[in-house]
């Protein structure tokens, strides 16, 4: 996983991020008007309980009367339940407006990686995909729900204070508030401050992640060199500068947090000066007050400055927002570099609503004719390739890595298209079909087999979803699995772990073949693989290969010689070009690359094969 | 549980001073926060309604100094200025607090992670072998951030409810003993609702903790897959599964808010109730004249400032709990018992034979690994080891560098005890290389000068070059300064091997072990590199660990291995003579060379 995320912040507003997130926003028109509605009752309700608590001053405690109080009470009570019930509908509303908001990004995510080409897959990490589809499209769910109504409840609480105050006592309300813009002011710079210092402690936080990662993975090596001394003197110059930036966060918001009583602290002490001149009819700018009306601006100075800094931070964390918006959104709108035509999808269907019964029988030719490829701004990998195989054939392809073979592989299972000249399968151009009709119709086994958590029994049948469990069993017994499985405790219902962790490199293997042979496809393709397993395991393999072959045209990039020799044809691939091409007795005959290649590479494991068998 | 606690206080050691003063500055203004109440009280009843009043003598003189309560009436601002200088008195406690708490918490915290590393980097070789990464990564950092967080913040927040709570029960009882009852009537029951809740929560936020650990598993799962979901083309049952698990996280969470929703706003319908009750019998008190506006005043603030923390205290209280948990799991880490260092230990020159006498070696009791090892080898040879999976060949090397010690018999290196030589300085002279080496997220050279800080330039492009790889590292963009890793180029299994070449080269090891490290290497190059490191030095001792005939040939002496016994040893020459794995392996190559390896397959 990408430990080192990226937080490029651009300053300004990018009102097209705002306008696709708001599209996100609008299936919850409702629960978000909704919301509004009862911030603005709330912040009614908390600005009513000081008036209440003045007419209480003002009508019973100074004329020492009690009529009315029994009304007065139930009123209290009114007011408590309706406030009880704002804040259980603000609380669950914005919650669920949150969670599905952040539910429909993801998904529609997901969705547009399943149809993500792979040269994005090839040059985007994991780690920062995952990034996008968590935490930014968390905050991003956090900041429209919890944010609105943060500004909802403050603008409308502040709105509702400024409104009641003018009007109790116009001169007064300007004075306590005379400190508000600076307030403003100062919060905004010290919320931005602060937002900043703890996306550097996150950074150096992740750092921190990294190296404990690498320590931990590296300790073995680390031990034989004795570099202790030198890996923790490292590590503490990360943990150092980690407690440094957050202890200046720290101390940024303990600043910050007393200018801001202090600033409340001023307008209180105007208020209790200049409203208690007031009381006393001593003030000839404000008039004379009653003491419910003191009372009240005392509770509505301290009651205005709480929502300011609160504002204050929801703004300085829309920028962050729009960060993760750019974020998500460039992952969203990355256009398909491999797509079906207009026509195809209308004639076929797309990956997610195919058209099954349109599709045509595979037959198994495949033909490149002039094929040209380059990698995306790569060197060109392929120029002018052409191959005709024909159906049930074997072809094994031999070369060293970075010489072509995956890429024709690639080509093969449209994972990457033509940049020049055709394939064709059948003699039709394959772009005329759906990439699912290739896809459906295509084996595939990786040399590091990749199983998903679950069953053996889900794993296999991930290669034909409707599979019975005799189908499962039938296509475990061809490959030989069948054997391995039944011995294990729970047999086909064995977990194999997250990524096939528990099962090893073998058994993944002929887990894989088993997947793929379920799904009885006319086109086989193997990437072999060159991780040592234990012998018994590699004649099993070894045998399940020549099995799963028959019948089928495959392509397979090749290391153990008994695949190879086993092949109908081996093309030796060298920079794009086959430069031999014939039966293992043909090539060694040659004397050329391939023998070469044969004496060095493929003896060396034949040896290596003697020695496990012992 | 209180041994736990009495771990989390060790773990303040150093920092506990600047606690205790964390938590006596916001005592101090928790203190201060009430003072300003009673200014507000005295301002109301004493000067503006001039009630009389029973002041404590100072303050008395004060205000006779200032002129009276006739004065201040005539001069407002002089209170105002009061009110004004205690708040800012207030926030200057605060800010100290916050320093020194921040101070405090984030010392420990990094005292905590550098114990960790340095203590995981102690841990014996065999640890390392079978540690659970994801694991040990994942105590090294949530559980240390919990602890961080708990300290930081709860732990003084703590304290401060606690000083409040006591303060402000006994200046309301100074005031009026019925109206403190009544104020502090909901106190014990908001805080069971609230100890019950959080405890009650836990198992929703686990749940959907969970919940979300599958959502990113199946994220995680389905990309790194993503060729299989493609090649199967099966794109509609991912998005089916990943829709069930992310609509399922969404309902958890839903679920979880819905939970917290009942809880504030109950919770705040408690608070207000008790608001409520304060303000209705204040009023009737005061109506009565029982007790002054002021008063009514001072219970209403005291009553909004008390409930609030300990509303919050119930959540900080569970925290606690998980808090412990995560101590318990950190301590078990440096609980581990690392590598031993024996006093007694000797520096001796790493140089000269080395003698194996009937070495035994065992992982673990009863499973002998290494039996009855006995041979010699003189300094300067290159001893090939050969052997079927299994046989102890990789055990054999690692015990040279006492990444493990031997459990039987003797070995010598210049006639001294291998077991006596300090087991840094012993790996300091003794270059290892792994057959899957791991390079550092760092440079190409800052990984091959990483055992030797101080060398230069032209050393590690002479052990490049000898390793065979300068050509390649010039090839790249930047060249020596291109990083390894995510972030930089990916190197093949082959090119990773001759980096761990070279950074243990440097070294000038007089003992040098490849643990069949030359694997991913071409043949040609893998002569080309031991040429190389034997023009460099004759006095070098080399062991090699291969499959390779070449490689094995050219070896001074070969042993051949098998279930932990010497089975075969001898140069090329002898071994080809006797009918074994030796020669069998050579029988292959040479008949190869004819072109006939299809029949000459041996049976299997």
């Amino acid at each position: 996983m990408s430990v080192f995320e990226e937080e490029l912040y651009s300053k300004k507003v990018d009102f097209t991020l705002w306008k696709q997130l708001l599209r996100y926003a609008k299936p919850y028109t409702k629960q978000l008007v909704f919301l509004v509605f009862i911030n603005v009752l709330t912040g009614i309700v908390d600005v009513f309980f000081p008036m209440m608590n003045r007419y209480a001053i003002d009508n019973f405690i100074v004329k020492g009367s009690l009529d009315g109080l029994g009304w007065y009470a139930a009123l209290y009570g009114l007011l408590v339940a309706v406030q009880c019930l704002n804040v259980w509908f603000l609380i669950s509303v914005a919650g669920k407006v949150e969670v599905f908001m952040v539910y429909d990004i993801r998904k529609a995510g997901f969705k547009h990686l399943q149809k993500l080409s792979f040269s994005y897959y090839d040059k985007t990490p994991v780690g920062w995909i995952m990034a996008r589809m968590t935490s930014d499209a968390q905050r991003l769910g956090e900041t429209i729900s919890w944010g609105l109504v943060d500004l909802a409840w403050g603008f409308s609480m502040m709105i509702g204070i400024i409104i009641v105050m003018f009007s109790l006592n116009l001169r007064l309300a300007l004075i306590a508030l005379a400190v508000v813009p600076l307030l403003v002011v100062i919060s905004l710079y010290f919320q931005k401050r602060i937002l900043g210092g703890y996306r550097d402690v996150r950074k150096t936080n992740s750092r921190i992640t990294g190296a404990f990662n690498e320590g931990i993975m590296g300790a073995k090596t680390t031990k034989t060199l004795v570099r202790e001394e030198g890996n923790l003197e490292e590590f503490k110059d990360i943990t150092g500068s980690m407690k440094a930036q957050s202890i200046r966060v720290a101390i940024t918001s303990s600043i910050f947090m007393p200018i801001v009583t202090t600033l409340g602290g001023i307008g209180l002490a105007l208020v209790l000066w200049q409203g208690g001149e007031g009381l006393l009819g001593q003030n000839p700018i404000i008039g004379v007050i009653s003491l419910g009306t003191l009372y009240a601006f005392i509770t509505y100075t301290l009651q205005f400055f709480e929502p300011i800094g609160q504002i204050a931070r929801i703004f300085a964390e829309l920028q962050s927002a729009q960060a993760s918006a750019e974020r998500v959104f460039s992952m969203i709108n990355t256009p398909l570099e491999i797509d079906d035509s207009p026509g195809v999808r209308a004639k076929y269907g797309d990956s997610f609503n195919p058209k099954r019964d349109k599709w045509e029988q595979v037959g198994g030719d495949i033909a490149f004719e002039n094929v040209s490829f380059a990698y995306k701004g790569g060197d060109q990998v392929l120029e002018d390739f052409s191959l005709k195989v024909k159906a049930g054939e074997t072809i094994a392809l031999v070369g060293e890595t970075g010489s072509g073979k995956s890429t024709i592989v690639n080509l093969i299972c449209r994972f990457y298209e033509p940049t020049g000249g055709q394939i064709l399968i059948d003699g039709k151009d394959y772009r005329e079909r759906s990439q699912l009709w290739l896809q459906s119709n295509l084996g595939y086994v990786l040399q590091a087999p990749h199983l998903f958590s679950g069953s053996i029994k889900d794993n296999i049948r991930y290669g034909k979803l409707d599979a019975t469990d005799e189908e499962i069993e039938a296509a475990a017994r061809l490959v030989n699995a069948h054997d391995f499985i039944s011995r294990l405790d729970k047999g086909y219902d064995t977990e194999v772990g997250e990524g096939g962790g528990r099962m090893s490199t073998g058994q993944k293997q002929l887990v894989s073949f088993a997947r793929a042979v379920v799904a009885n496809p006319k086109l086989f393709v193997l990437d072999e693989a060159t991780s040592s397993i234990d012998t018994e395991t590699e004649q099993i393999i070894q045998t399940a290969i020549q099995k799963v072959l028959e019948g089928r045209t495959s392509f397979i990039i090749a290391h153990r010689l008994s695949t190879i020799r086993s092949a109908d044809r081996i093309l030796v691939i060298v920079d794009g070009r086959v430069i031999e091409e014939g039966s293992h007795k043909d090539l060694l005959g040659k004397k050329g690359y391939y023998y070469r290649l044969y004496t060095n590479q493929f003896l060396e494991e034949e040896g290596a094969r003697i020695l496990k068998k012992q | 549980m209180l041994k736990r606690f009495k771990l989390l206080i060790k773990l303040m050691r150093g920092n506990r001073l600047l606690y205790l003063g964390s938590i006596i500055f916001v005592g101090l203004a928790t203190l201060l926060s009430l003072v300003s109440p009673l200014i507000m009280r005295f301002t109301l009843d004493n000067v503006i309604y001039e009630e009389s009043v029973d002041l404590p003598v100072f303050l008395d003189r004060i205000i006779r100094g200032l002129g009276g309560v006739d004065g201040l009436r005539r001069n407002l601002w002089i209170c105002g200025l009061a009110l004004l200088t205690i708040t800012i008195i207030n926030g200057l406690f605060q800010f100290i607090k916050g320093k020194w708490s921040a101070k405090a918490s984030e010392s420990i915290a990094k005292q905590l992670r550098d114990d960790l590393y340095d203590h995981i980097q102690k841990l014996p070789y065999d640890n390392h072998v079978k540690a659970e990464t994801g694991d040990l990564i994942q105590r090294c950092t949530s559980d240390v951030e919990t602890i961080r967080r708990f300290l930081s913040v709860q732990l003084v927040e703590l304290g401060r409810a606690i000083i409040m709570l006591f303060a402000a029960i006994i200046i309301m009882l100074y005031i009026d003993v019925q109206m403190t009852l009544v104020s502090i009537a909901v106190v014990p029951i908001i805080f069971t609702f609230a100890l019950v809740f959080f405890i009650k929560v836990q198992k929703a936020f686990l749940k959907a903790d969970e919940s979300e650990g599958r959502l990113s598993n199946i994220l995680q799962e389905s990309l790194t897959g993503v060729r299989v979901v493609r090649a199967f083309g099966r794109q509609v049952y991912e998005n089916d599964k990943f829709d069930g698990r992310n609509s399922e996280y969404r309902d958890l969470v839903n679920k979880l808010i819905r939970l917290l929703a009942m809880y504030w706003s109950l919770s705040d319908g408690i608070a207000l109730f008790q608001i409520g009750l304060v303000v209705i019998l204040g009023v009737y008190r005061a109506a009565s004249g029982q007790i002054t506006f002021g008063d009514m005043n001072v219970f209403l603030s005291y009553v909004s400032m008390l409930l609030w923390p300990i509303r919050q205290m119930g959540r900080i209280l569970t925290d606690m709990g998980k808090t412990l948990v995560s101590v318990g799991r950190i301590q078990e880490i440096l609980d581990t018992p690392g590598e031993t260092q024996d006093d007694d230990s000797v520096k001796a020159p790493i140089a000269g034979d080395i003698v194996f006498d009937s070495v035994d070696f065992e992982y673990e009791k009863g499973n002998p690994v290494l039996r009855g090892l006995s041979f010699k080898v003189e300094q300067g040879q290159t001893v090939a080891i050969l052997g079927p999976t299994g046989s102890g060949k990789s055990s054999l090397m690692h015990l040279l560098q006492r990444l493990y010690d031997y459990t039987g018999g003797s070995i010598t290196i210049g006639g001294v005890e291998l077991k006596k030589i300090d087991k840094r300085w012993l790996r300091r002279h003794v270059g290892l290389v792994l057959q899957e080496p791991f390079l550092f997220s760092k440079t190409i050279k800052e990984n091959i000068g990483i055992a030797r800080p101080n060398a230069g330039d032209q050393e590690i492009f002479e052990a490049s070059r000898i390793a065979s790889v300068h050509s390649v590292i010039e090839e790249f963009d930047k060249g020596y300064e291109t990083p390894v890793g995510e972030r930089g180029v990916t190197l093949s299994g082959g090119q990773k091997q001759r980096v761990a070449i070279a950074r243990t080269i440097i070294n000038n090891s007089s003992i040098l072990i490849f643990d069949d490290s030359l694997s991913a290497v071409d043949t040609e190059t893998d002569a080309a590199i031991r040429k190389e490191l034997k023009k460099r030095s004759r006095e070098v001792t080399t062991f090699i660990i291969s499959h390779r005939i070449t490689t094995l040939s050219e070896a001074d002496i070969i042993l051949v291995l098998d279930e932990g016994r010497l089975i075969q040893s001898g140069t090329h020459d002898d071994l080809i003579e006797q009918s074994g794995l030796y020669q069998r392996i050579w029988s292959i190559q040479s008949s190869i060379e004819e072109g006939q390896a299809e029949d000459e397959k041996p049976a299997i």
